[in-house]
């Protein structure tokens, strides 16, 4: 098992610090990542080497915990424990801070950008969620602060599809919000989390979210519309959620990070005993009651806490992690060849086995195997 | 009787070439914990001129060390605060947790804890001090800082 999962690279991205999280931009070209040093560094290829293309470094003053491109890939939003969100415009390699949303009382914890590209979520300290409009001049607007937490709000993702905001706290659920004649409100609350939430991660079609938490589980959950067939109760209009599949006993400490690959559908995570794991559905399962097999365990991916897991968006089992030993890695995953994705018989490893073939095109091909 | 399956299983470990099996056993746990208690002992109160040792606010008891890989260690620590004031236990945590961080030689992961029945809010507490991001941006927190930094520095 160990095998699935080979070391690409390994870069000291913030030294003498922690890494806190990293962000690949939609193209898949560039990574984002931030940290305790009060910088962002933006990471692009150069032949086989990452290098680092720019250094943003005169935006917060105090630490960046997270980084996220706008869908379009000209805009970054940092957010950060100085209370403010920059956002950087990016001009060919330079980028400019062009915006510092303030508002928020003390730490922000999250960025997320909607899909659309027009609105944008932060979380804090302060218990609170904030959403912003963004309009065509880059004028940023808040139209909506939301306190339905009662602790800290850790984590926020838009669904990849909806205008669905999803957010992570302290106060052990995961809350969802939508928009209901022009007020943001507080939808759905998922509880069953015994301890802090520290992340949660939509699938690519949106009908699925993960979380994970300082209780060392990855749940997953479903999301059931009214009149589903499934016979779930909607007590609203409202869809409601309902955790289908616990992952347990896996990790032996918090979990910091989970990132669901949209290409492939494997779950990868991060934890607090500097291992990564990545996990599969086996696809017999039952759907609504599915099973994730562990297919990736690198234990010591990090010699310190892993604090972040991205799936590149356009090159299937590209994987990067950062920690708190402030160093940065890159992972190719290669699912196990134990465990064939369908009924059929399995026939060699090639990308084109296993992947739809619409999708083909877009894929790129490995090259020359790395040495690491 | 410890010490001897200690030795059996550091012996058994050696002979079958598993990184697996505690190499360490009990009695390097108990010199690990001594180590931790060392350091940690010298930490002042942040409102008394006492160390945490003279007010009995950590103890050699107080500190746990099991082993969970290879020269790595999970230490557990229980502290008893001087007095139920929710910040300054709070503040301890953080002394305790941000001296260790810089003094222990060697790879561990902490966790620390109010000792049971010491606090009314102690849920409350323990969760805040072992929660990294908090104790991070607490750091961070010029006023919070100084006092940690006094708290923890050895005299010269």
């Amino acid at each position: 098992m160990k095998d699935s999962l080979l070391l690409l690279a390994r870069i000291p991205a913030h030294p003498d610090s922690r890494c806190w999280f990293l962000a690949w931009d939609p193209s898949g070209t560039l990574l984002a990542s931030c940290g305790g040093d009060r910088s962002i560094r933006i990471w692009g290829k150069e032949g086989d080497s990452w290098v680092c293309k720019s250094v943003l470094g005169e935006g917060h003053q105090r630490t960046i915990r997270k980084v996220a491109w706008s869908p379009c890939g000209s805009y970054l939003a940092s957010a950060s424990f100085d209370a403010t969100t920059c956002i950087w415009k990016k001009s060919q390699d330079e980028f400019e801070c062009v915006t510092t949303l303030e508002g928020h009382e003390n730490e922000v914890k999250s960025v997320s950008w909607a899909p659309s590209g027009s609105l944008l979520a932060t979380c804090s300290r302060d218990k609170s969620v904030w959403v912003w409009e963004v309009d065509e001049e880059d004028e940023y607007e808040c139209v909506s602060v939301l306190n339905a937490h009662t602790q800290d709000v850790k984590h926020v993702v838009w669904h990849p599809n909806q205008e669905l905001l999803a957010s992570a706290s302290y106060d052990d659920t995961v809350k969802l919000y939508r928009e209901e004649e022009d007020d943001w409100v507080c939808c759905a609350t998922l509880e069953g989390h015994e301890s802090t939430v520290w992340s949660l991660a939509f699938d690519q079609s949106g009908e699925r979210l993960a979380s994970c938490s300082d209780d060392k589980t990855v749940r997953i959950w479903h999301q059931y519309k009214p009149g589903n067939e499934q016979g779930e109760v909607c007590s609203s209009a409202d869809p409601s959620w309902k955790c289908i599949c616990t992952l347990s006993g896996f990790h032996p400490r918090t979990i910091y990070d989970v990132a669901w690959c949209h290409l492939t559908g494997a779950l990868a995570t991060a934890c607090g005993d500097d291992a990564i794991r990545v996990f599969e559905e086996e696809l017999l399962s039952n759907p609504q009651q599915p099973t994730f097999a562990l297919t990736a365990h690198m234990p010591r991916a990090h010699s310190q806490d892993v604090n972040c897991v991205a799936w590149n968006p356009k090159e299937p089992g590209l994987l990067a992690s950062c920690s708190d030993d402030g160093d940065m890695a890159f992972w190719k995953y290669q699912r196990p060849e134990s465990q064939p994705l369908d009924g059929d018989e399995a026939v060699g490893f090639g990308v084109a086995d296993h992947y739809p073939p619409a999708l083909l095109p877009f894929l790129q091909t490995t090259t020359k195997e790395a040495s690491g | 009787m410890a010490l001897v399956s200690g030795l059996l299983s550091h012996a058994l470990g050696r002979l079958l070439g598993l990184p697996g099996l505690r190499s360490g056993g009990p009695a390097m746990e108990q010199d690990k914990a001594l180590e931790v208690y060392d350091i940690i002992r010298t930490i002042r109160d942040p409102e008394k001129p006492n160390t945490l040792e003279e007010l009995e606010v950590v103890t050699e008891s107080c500190v746990e060390v099991h082993e969970i890989g290879e020269d790595e260690y999970l230490v557990i620590i229980r502290f008893t605060p001087t007095v139920p004031h929710c910040s300054l236990a709070t503040l301890i945590g953080l002394c305790l947790r941000i001296k260790l961080q810089r003094c222990l030689p060697f790879k561990h992961k902490l966790e620390i804890y109010i000792s049971e029945g010491a606090h009314t809010t102690e849920e409350d507490i323990n969760k805040q001090i072992n929660d990294k991001e908090r104790v991070a941006a607490a750091m961070e927190n010029p006023n919070l800082r100084e006092i940690v930094e006094q708290c923890v520095t050895e005299p010269d």
